[in-house]
């Protein structure tokens, strides 16, 4: 199997397994040489401004989240798992309604431990954005997790108070 | 209901993503909660499984827009100009609350932060900063 089906594969599970995904519709219309171009089609369910019926920001940024993952995915020569460290989102402009929105996601640098992602979210034309972002994603997040590890209490006592520090 | 629960009150009601997210708030005076429930469909990685980090930031963003119009009449809802969000643990399957704390409210931007955790206030699972374009109706 070649890496660019591989990669597919891991974004056709990304999108038909991830609960949230599938509930917006998420597709991959490409993926490969660490680029991942995502779409969420436009319905009334997903309006964030009643008033506008434009899509809400909040889908935005999950198809930005959704459409980074995908494009470290496809930076990477063999599967490990990730998790979004920090993303930054600039709004430059309302998406138009009635149109579906697209995310290209770019994982531009590859570290031992982190990935950078750059990624641009429009609805007709790339060069006229609706949202441009920034992410950076930590490699092999879930060492030494097993699936399910979630449902277990977490590792700090729950007592704990006044202390942000980790 | 006063002037401010009504407020909020419709202005979850009448978003429908929202909605989608079954986002709900409580009023202690001024100070709000948002709560998000947790639901099968909000789920990003089935496999730990953890609440999706596009969800938790959606989630933040409608917590300062909720702030928002708690802390003044809107003429129109305001509109988000950048959002920074930081992830510090996966979000497990409970529900999750935030608070938005209003740093500056001007004449046409506002600067609000959010924290968002499950059980312990004292360990977040995710902050968030974001710039809003407001328009405060004048009084």
């Amino acid at each position: 199997m070649s890496d660019h089906e591989q990669t597919k594969l891991i974004a056709t599970a990304m999108n038909e397994g991830s609960p949230q995904a599938k509930a917006l519709g998420f597709t991959t219309l490409e993926i490969g040489d660490a680029v991942a171009i995502l779409k969420v089609p436009y319905r009334p369910e997903i309006v964030g401004d009643p008033e506008t019926g434009v899509i809400a920001g909040g889908v935005v940024t999950t198809l930005l989240d959704h459409a980074s993952g995908q494009a470290v995915h496809a930076a990477m020569e063999t599967f490990t798992s990730i998790a979004t460290l920090d993303l930054r989102i600039d709004y430059m402009r309302a998406a138009e309604p009635g149109l579906d929105v697209m995310a290209r996601a770019h994982c531009y640098k590859l570290t031992r431990s982190v990935a950078f992602v750059r990624a641009v979210a429009y609805d007709r034309d790339p060069e006229d954005p609706v949202a441009t972002a920034q992410a950076t994603f930590m490699l092999d997040s879930s060492a030494g997790k097993k699936p399910g590890a979630n449902l277990k209490p977490p590792r700090e006592p729950r007592t704990k108070t006044g202390d942000a520090g980790q | 209901m006063s002037d401010i629960d009504t407020r909020l009150v419709s202005m979850l009601d009448s978003i429908p993503y929202a909605r989608f997210l079954g986002i709900k708030a409580e009023l202690a005076g001024d100070e709000m909660t948002a709560i998000l429930p947790f639901a099968q469909h909000i789920v990003g990685n089935p496999m730990l499984p953890a609440i999706h980090g596009g969800v938790l930031g959606a989630f933040m963003e409608m917590t300062a827009l909720a702030q928002l119009s708690v802390a003044a009449p809107m003429k129109r809802q305001p509109r988000t100009i950048d959002v920074s969000i930081e992830y510090l643990r996966s979000g497990r399957p409970l529900t999750t609350y935030a608070r938005a704390s209003i740093k500056k409210l001007g004449r046409r931007i506002a600067n609000v932060h959010v924290e968002a955790w499950q059980e312990t206030r004292s360990a977040p699972i995710a902050t968030m900063r974001g710039l809003f374009l407001v328009a405060p109706s004048e009084e």
